[in-house]
């Protein structure tokens, strides 16, 4: 190391050098590949949504998904504390509505979700629901983004219901961190299949119940994974705090979807 | 200018000879986190071996302009921003992947592996040298991860590359997965292991004892 290399100048001058040609670099690639992002994310979002709807064995490649989702999803926006349809909040921003985004967390535009055993502190006043019409336009399925905590994260997933508003037709979480092999087992579709035909409510109450056993002839309850409790009792938290009147319950009972 | 057989050395030495991972111990944390599955090992042995390549050679091609009072500081600047790239390019093209990748592909930042050999060798040789021994660290690396991805795919889901192998208890075949080999840590058995077998077929490897 020589010692011209050392002066304060040359110093400042390599380090702005290399600055300003890595960022550079950066914000091209970053700018350059935004709009591939964009769509991988937006088909992301298409097909676990179709996944939802029981949909996505109709639609084989990238195109189909959007074509089939164009076709037979409808997104709506509903004011959880009155269980009534509200125009989209996003309305003219060049963002779509993100429930899980800034929305969630700014006190104009969320709610304290107090005493959720869900496991987060605040929760949007509006969600973005999709309702899934079949060939005649009748709405078949109601799709209702749930979230709450697991053993390790938040898991983020879709509730699909029968248009009665209270039989369960599928439950996938598409963004977890839980256990590969335990908790993981969420994703599982043996374990997915298991949610099919069972009721959210008995009496006008949350029932829904993951606890252990066999519960094949119980339509309240689904067998917990094994091994992983802890998972298994945040996606029953996850479901009760979401049915109950703090999360769609208003709306369920409205039935808004029927007129 | 150096010739083949240096060459050589600097690209596949790491491999056995002076494995990063095995010999130096370096790029536990990432190898520990991602080999529960091979296809997320295999993307994330590219991404780190297109990291250590291409900032050793950026850095080599610059090393007699780099003052060395912000030596490391330059690094890390042409280190970050290589990442950056590569987690671009996965969201782009690979998304899924990228998904189950989330931070780790952000944390080959801190991979000891990259700084190592960026301090170590790029400082110090020409810009080619520095490419092929980037190359070489990153398939180092890539040996012992899709070794390690391998053994805890097979054992612990029955399947390859999401391709089932042995049939599992759970989807109605026979084969009842090892949970044990699902979690992250026990790579370091695995890794262990791995360590002990390249000590075993090269000695010269050992530590001398104390």
């Amino acid at each position: 190391m020589s010692a011209k290399k050392e002066t304060l100048g040359k110093t400042v001058g390599v380090v702005v050098a290399v600055c300003l040609v890595c960022s550079i670099i950066v914000s091209g690639a970053a700018v350059g590949l935004r709009e591939l992002q964009q769509a991988n994310a937006a088909l992301d979002r298409q097909s676990n949504i179709l996944a939802a709807a029981g949909l996505l064995g109709e639609a084989k490649t990238k195109k189909e998904i959007g074509i089939v989702y164009d076709a037979r999803v409808v997104e709506r926006f509903v004011n959880l504390t009155t269980g009534e349809y509200v125009a989209n909040p996003a309305e003219g921003e060049s963002k779509p509505y993100d429930m899980y985004g800034r929305v969630s967390k700014a006190p104009e535009t969320s709610t304290k979700a107090e005493g959720s055993p869900a496991g987060f502190s605040r929760r949007a006043n509006v969600a973005s629901i999709f309702l899934i019409k079949d060939d005649d336009g009748v709405v078949s399925r109601i799709i209702l983004p749930v979230h709450g905590s697991g053993l390790w994260d938040l898991m983020f997933g879709f509730l699909a219901l029968d248009s009665d508003g209270h039989t369960i037709r599928e439950l996938i979480f598409y963004q977890h961190k839980e256990t590969p092999g335990l908790g993981g087992e969420i994703q599982n579709p043996e374990w997915q299949a298991k949610w099919n035909g069972k009721q959210l409510f008995k009496n006008g109450n949350v029932a829904i119940e993951v606890n252990k056993g066999d519960n094949r002839d119980n339509q309240y309850a689904v067998d917990a994974l094994s091994g992983a409790t802890l998972t298994s009792n945040g996606v029953e938290n996850t479901l009760e705090y979401w049915a109950s009147d703090n999360g769609y319950g208003n709306y369920l009972k409205k039935q808004s979807w029927k007129s | 200018m150096a010739d083949t057989k240096e060459m050589k050395q600097a690209l596949f030495g790491p491999i056995l000879d002076s494995n990063p991972i095995a010999l130096h111990v370096l790029g536990i944390c990432s190898a520990l986190a991602i080999t529960t599955k091979l296809e997320t090992a295999l993307v994330m042995s590219l991404a780190l071996t297109a990291v250590t390549a291409f900032s050793s050679l950026f850095i080599s091609l610059i090393r007699n302009q780099i003052p060395s009072s912000v030596r490391i500081i330059i690094q890390m600047t042409i280190i970050a921003s290589l990442v950056i790239v590569v987690d671009q390019i996965l969201k782009a093209y690979s998304y899924e992947i990228s998904k189950q990748l989330s931070v780790f592909v952000g944390l080959i930042i801190t991979n000891c592996i990259v700084m190592g050999r960026a301090e170590a060798y790029a400082m110090k040789s020409p810009p080619l040298m520095s490419f092929l021994d980037g190359i070489g660290n990153g398939l180092g690396y890539s040996f012992i991860l899709i070794v390690i991805g391998t053994i805890k795919e097979l054992a612990g889901f029955g399947t390859l590359l999401g391709f089932e192998i042995l049939p599992l208890v759970t989807n109605g075949g026979w084969y009842q997965g090892n949970g044990l080999l699902i979690l992250p840590f026990s790579s370091f058995f695995l890794i262990g292991g791995m360590i002990w077998f390249i000590r075993t077929i090269r000695p010269e490897q050992v530590e001398p004892k104390e």
